[in-house]
């Protein structure tokens, strides 16, 4: 069965166009202003939403999605307080919606539970970001419609590339550098070879990210891929236009350009 | 493995080898040589006559790993992956630290292989083991102050995975406990192996018979397990891993993982630990870094579930006064860690029959915490 993710990256790809992707964390400042800037950014060109589950030790991210976490969690944000605002962005929007999320607050939730609610709720994807698929059997190992994000790194080697594409669903996630998020100066230059690498093992649309900022970098990537993920820079704006009323409509208006040049405007 | 994709290769290529080193008589070679002329192993197995004399119960043996070259067990662990790391080929190593043992292990084999070393260790950490971070420098070693959360041991872990994460190809990641992702519990476990395998051909030669029971302190675990599983199939030898109990049982004030964790998923590892219902990381304390940990190595977690090994607690002010009652009655100043230990064979040893023999692993010693002791003393 087709969901929004699957919808979305079929309609950019008949029009030649990658999708935008947008990373924030969910409760950061609060679940009202979540609720909020998902609509705006919906609004200035997102193509994808992905929601950060907020987590006290979050490996994989650097300082500023730190900080977002620790916003989320000090504004009492919980894994069913995140799946409560995405049913409210629903009654609103059908904006694709992927949850990032590390596994010990879904761990403790019931993984069956989690993707089951989370499915109802109205969550497209998940990505797990301490899941690999080596461990993704027995108890986590559970049929749903929400598609499982996997993630590729520049270290995979080929043989694991086609093992982890053929477990892929939705969209292959290409973290485009070794190292946490954040916001880099420069683009990988062993980005295009690896996109070919995960191009030449399946037919899923395959989204770069990690470390991309501007709208130069923005179209730089999507002349390579089909979707562009940017993270980090939004928070940042997040968190420097938390406290304004118009916080949302800010953050939106410095995403605008960057959606725009996945689109070849 | 419960990692990011970008750490799964390192894990891969670290299995790969560590499976091929295991089977090199080689390495195995190069180890003791180290362990006897580096470190000063086999340590000794001492009887603790007076300490016995004054529980007035069972005999007591204290396995001194205190006496090992930088104090305490981990300098066997740090070895082991030195040589590790010169088979990958690798030219720089990171590590976390809680009470600084492990840090200054590393900074030590890093010196004695010509490796460039990157300590990480919380701030809050680096003031109360402050003669540890001085250590660390002398040998070359650069110590990064980790200052966010709770500025103890974990959030140093969580720090080392960044690094680790972002320098990958270059570098080994000197884990210090039995604890974190495949292969790791099980390599550290091995390189710690040697402590149980002394202390069981030590007592039989000292008594003629094993012991009824072992002690050790539990953080992620490794002196415990390193003690316990040459044992594990002498179905005689009871084993308990003392936790840090803290202030008491109470959230946020201890870090015992058995005594109100669940299962979850912490830093590559699945295992017991403290979280809240929401399946956040809870806030832990104990007045020894090495013990200040939310999660505990896996291993003891399957020993727990099995019934081979039973876990307790001992509390911050048991811990104290076993400190106080060792250096007073043996002339040994022990780790606040491996006090933890002691306190238990002080509450179990009376009970004890006087034919009855405990060893307790004295991981390390304790010059590292005079200053903090001498601080709580006055409180």
């Amino acid at each position: 069965m087709q969901n929004r993710i699957d919808q979305t990256f079929e309609r950019l790809r008949a029009l030649g166009q990658s999708a935008f992707i947008a990373y924030i964390g969910a409760g950061d400042p609060n679940l009202a202003a979540t609720e909020a800037l998902a609509l705006a950014l919906e609004e200035a060109g997102v193509d994808i939403l992905e929601l950060g589950v907020p987590f006290s030790d979050p490996v994989a991210d650097g300082i500023v999605n730190q900080l977002a976490a620790q916003r989320g969690l000090e504004s009492g944000t919980t894994l069913r307080g995140v799946l409560d605002c995405v049913r409210k962005i629903r009654e609103k929007s059908q904006l694709p919606i992927v949850l990032y999320t590390y596994m010990n607050p879904v761990y403790g939730f019931g993984f069956a539970r989690f993707l089951q609610e989370a499915e109802s709720a109205g969550v497209d994807g998940v990505l797990l970001l301490d899941l690999p698929p080596d461990e993704d059997h027995g108890e986590f190992d559970v049929p749903s419609n929400v598609r499982r994000i996997r993630l590729i790194a520049p270290t995979t080697p080929p043989e694991r590339i086609a093992q982890l594409t053929a477990r892929a669903e939705g969209f292959v996630y290409y973290v485009s550098r070794e190292g946490v998020t954040g916001e880099r100066a420069a683009l990988a230059d062993t980005m295009g070879v690896g996109v070919a690498a995960i191009r030449a093992t399946t037919n899923l649309p395959i989204a770069v990210g990690f470390g991309i900022s501007s709208p130069e970098q923005a179209r730089e990537v999507a002349a390579q891929a089909d979707g562009v993920v940017v993270g980090s820079a939004i928070v940042k704006r997040i968190a420097e236009f938390g406290g304004l009323a118009d916080m949302p409509r800010r953050v939106a208006e410095f995403v605008r350009p960057m959606a725009e040049a996945t689109k070849g405007k | 493995m419960f990692v990011p994709e970008t750490l799964m290769t390192a894990l891969n290529e670290l299995t790969a080898e560590y499976e091929k080193a295991r089977q090199d008589p080689a390495f195995q070679a190069e180890l003791d040589d180290l362990f006897a002329h580096f470190v000063g192993r086999p340590s000794p197995l001492y009887l603790a006559e007076r300490l016995t004399e004054a529980l007035g119960g069972a005999k007591i043996y204290l396995k001194r790993e205190d006496l090992n070259h930088t104090g305490a067990h981990k300098i066997n662990n740090a070895l082991g992956q030195a040589l590790i790391t010169r088979r990958l080929g690798k030219k720089r190593v990171i590590a976390e630290t809680g009470a600084g043992q492990h840090g200054v292990a590393t900074a030590t084999v890093a010196a004695r292989f010509g490796l460039e070393c990157v300590i990480y260790m919380g701030s809050v950490d680096m003031e109360r083991q402050a003669l540890n971070v001085a250590r660390m420098r002398f040998l070359g070693a650069t110590v990064v102050p980790v200052p966010v959360g709770q500025a103890t041991l974990k959030e140093a872990v969580n720090e080392a995975m960044r690094d680790w994460v972002t320098n990958v190809r270059t570098t080994h990641y000197i884990l210090g406990t039995a604890y974190g992702a495949h292969p790791f519990p099980m390599m550290v476990r091995d390189f710690q192996r040697v402590i149980g395998v002394e202390a069981r051909r030590q007592i039989l030669e000292a008594e003629g018979r094993l012991p009824d029971l072992l002690i050790a302190c539990v953080g992620g675990g490794s002196n415990a397990i390193g003690l316990f599983h040459p044992f594990l199939d002498d179905t005689n030898v009871r084993m308990v891993g003392i936790e840090a109990g803290g202030e008491g049982i109470i959230p946020g004030r201890h870090a015992a993982r058995f005594q109100g964790g669940k299962l979850g998923v912490l830093q590559g590892t699945k295992t017991f630990l403290l979280a809240d219902e929401n399946g956040q990381i809870q806030l832990t304390h104990s007045i020894s870094a090495g013990l200040d940990y939310a999660a505990v190595g896996p291993e003891h977690a399957y020993l727990r579930d099995l019934g081979r090994a039973q876990y307790d607690f001992a509390t911050d002010d048991e811990a104290l006064a076993a400190f106080h009652l060792l250096s007073k009655t043996e002339g040994i100043i022990p780790a606040l860690e491996s006090s933890h230990a002691v306190a238990h064979a002080i509450k179990v040893a009376p009970q004890m029959g006087k034919d009855e023999i405990i060893i307790v692993n004295l991981s390390g010693r304790g010059d590292k915490d005079v200053a903090q002791v001498a601080d709580w003393s006055l409180k």
